[in-house]
């Protein structure tokens, strides 16, 4: 698929540490939009490996703030001709989405996030419990009796794609634009001259540079300790699993916060699920029974007759948690240090504008106008960004 | 875990007046996010009794655990 360079070289202009789809997509933006082809990509492990290839695909832009939609309106933008862009099936499928509601609570969230989303041009509404029937037969409205179905919001342009191929496919455009990819790679320290970043450490020797780019989620709490700074994030495990393959009931994806459950089905006809974070930091990607077993008793009360379906596989990732749901992107006060951090659970849509504005704020050394809601220096300021529509659980 | 719950890691406040507003802010929002033994706040939710755990952030191992007391005899960090 890419080349596998036996050798770092001495130095590179821009180093970016990780090589998830965020690390990827910075580096073929750089290659194919700002003429940087001198780019390492240096990844501990292997690509795509990290949250990457862990998270439930979906892809959607119907979020609470305007700075959210904006964001993430332009990542579906960029999503739907990717696949033309790297010459190979992402397996992207619109699907629509559904937000349930079971309050009114949540249906005046619905109302509120809708009202935004339309406002700024997205494809959003409320719809009534009916309607969520029509388009879901297999769904029990009543949720075995203790969560019944008020409505739901509806995002039409809601879509899912296969997480491993969007790695892929920007790592192989890099590649084959000079960018170098180093598996295996761990960065154990980083250089600083004069408080600038100057080069980083690595087991197969030093490189210079004098740009890095972070995209390390999970890990972003210790590369950020190799340069003394302190950082507004936790990291807590996300759990997911998958049932075993079915023939296709479910189109839509569904979403209920009230129950902790996101599901899809993938193309291969698996129940991809989802639940909320775990309540405690944690850096590792155990799994627990206590997940399978919450999450599964959510799912039947959604939909009674999978209770022969037999889960096949379970997972964890690692999610950096910011307080406010939103990124930290951009420049950071340790000059030549770029942050693309705090993605949480939502980091997988955001891939390809993340990589875009990236790439500029790497290029040009200066934030890209769509992500200075998302600045560092925004805690300092005490002006959060309080994206609640971002984590899809839990609020 | 539904027996427990979490409280956040054990954390001195600055004095509000006396402090800079850099040393406010590093308290209100970061947090030591690097993976070692930390002190935290757990709730033993049947009984609603506080208490201070050892904890390693990288196994989840419980390392010890203490009585409030621990904290105001000049242990805490």
């Amino acid at each position: 698929m890419f080349r596998q360079p036996e050798k770092l070289k001495d130095s590179y202009e821009v180093v970016i540490i990780g090589g998830g789809g965020h690390g990827l997509a910075a580096a073929y933006y750089l290659a194919r939009d700002h003429g940087i082809r001198d780019v390492a990509v240096l990844e501990k492990g292997y690509i795509g490996g990290g949250n990457t290839g862990r998270n439930t695909t979906i892809i959607r832009s119907n979020y609470l703030t305007a700075e959210g939609v904006r964001f993430y309106d332009e990542s579906v933008r960029l999503w739907q001709d990717l696949a033309q862009d790297f010459d190979l099936n992402l397996f992207y499928s619109t699907r629509g989405h559904f937000t349930l509601a079971h309050t009114d609570a949540a249906m005046r969230t619905s109302r509120w996030r809708a009202e935004v989303n339309k406002h700024l041009g997205i494809a959003s509404e409320v719809v009534d419990a009916a309607q969520v029937k029509r388009m879901i037969p297999m769904i029990d409205l009543s949720c075995g009796g203790h969560a019944p179905i008020v409505g739901a919001l509806y995002h039409g342009p809601g879509a899912i794609a296969r997480h491993d191929a969007v790695a892929w496919g920007y790592g192989r455009g890099a590649d084959r634009r000079g960018v170098e990819i180093h598996q295996n790679t761990e960065v154990t320290g980083i250089d600083l001259r004069d408080g600038a970043v100057a080069g980083v450490q690595t087991p197969r020797g030093p490189v210079r540079t004098r740009k890095l780019l972070c995209a390390v989620a999970g890990s972003t709490p210790r590369i950020l300790a190799m340069i003394g700074l302190r950082c507004p994030i936790y990291i807590h495990p996300l759990q997911a699993m998958v049932s075993e393959p079915l023939k296709p009931w479910l189109d839509p994806i569904i979403v209920s916060g009230s129950l902790h459950v996101y599901v899809s089905q993938s193309a291969r006809g698996e129940l991809v699920m989802g639940a909320s974070l775990d309540p405690y930091e944690l850096h590792s990607t155990r799994s627990t029974l206590d997940f399978a077993e919450s999450l599964s008793s959510h799912m039947l009360d959604l939909f009674p007759f999978l209770s022969e379906v037999k889960i096949n596989r379970q997972w964890a990732g690692m999610a950096d948690i910011t307080p406010d749901f939103a990124p930290i992107m951009g420049t950071t006060p340790c000059e030549g240090f770029f942050l693309d951090a705090g993605w949480g659970t939502w980091g997988f849509k955001a891939t390809p504008v993340c990589g875009k504005t990236m790439s500029h704020t790497v290029a040009s050394g200066i934030d890209h106008p769509l992500i200075t809601g998302f600045a560092w220096s925004r805690f300092a300021r005490f002006e959060l960004t309080g994206e609640k529509g971002a984590a899809s659980v839990g609020h | 875990m539904s027996e427990f719950t979490y409280g956040g890691e054990v954390r001195t406040m600055p004095d509000p007046d006396a402090c800079s507003d850099a040393e406010w802010t590093d308290y209100v929002f970061n947090r030591a996010s690097v993976p070692a033994v930390k002190r935290e706040w757990w709730c033993h939710i049947a009984s609603g009794y506080w208490f201070i755990v050892d904890r390693d952030t990288a196994s989840d191992e419980i390392v010890a655990t203490h009585g409030v007391d621990v904290l105001l005899a000049g242990d805490a960090k």
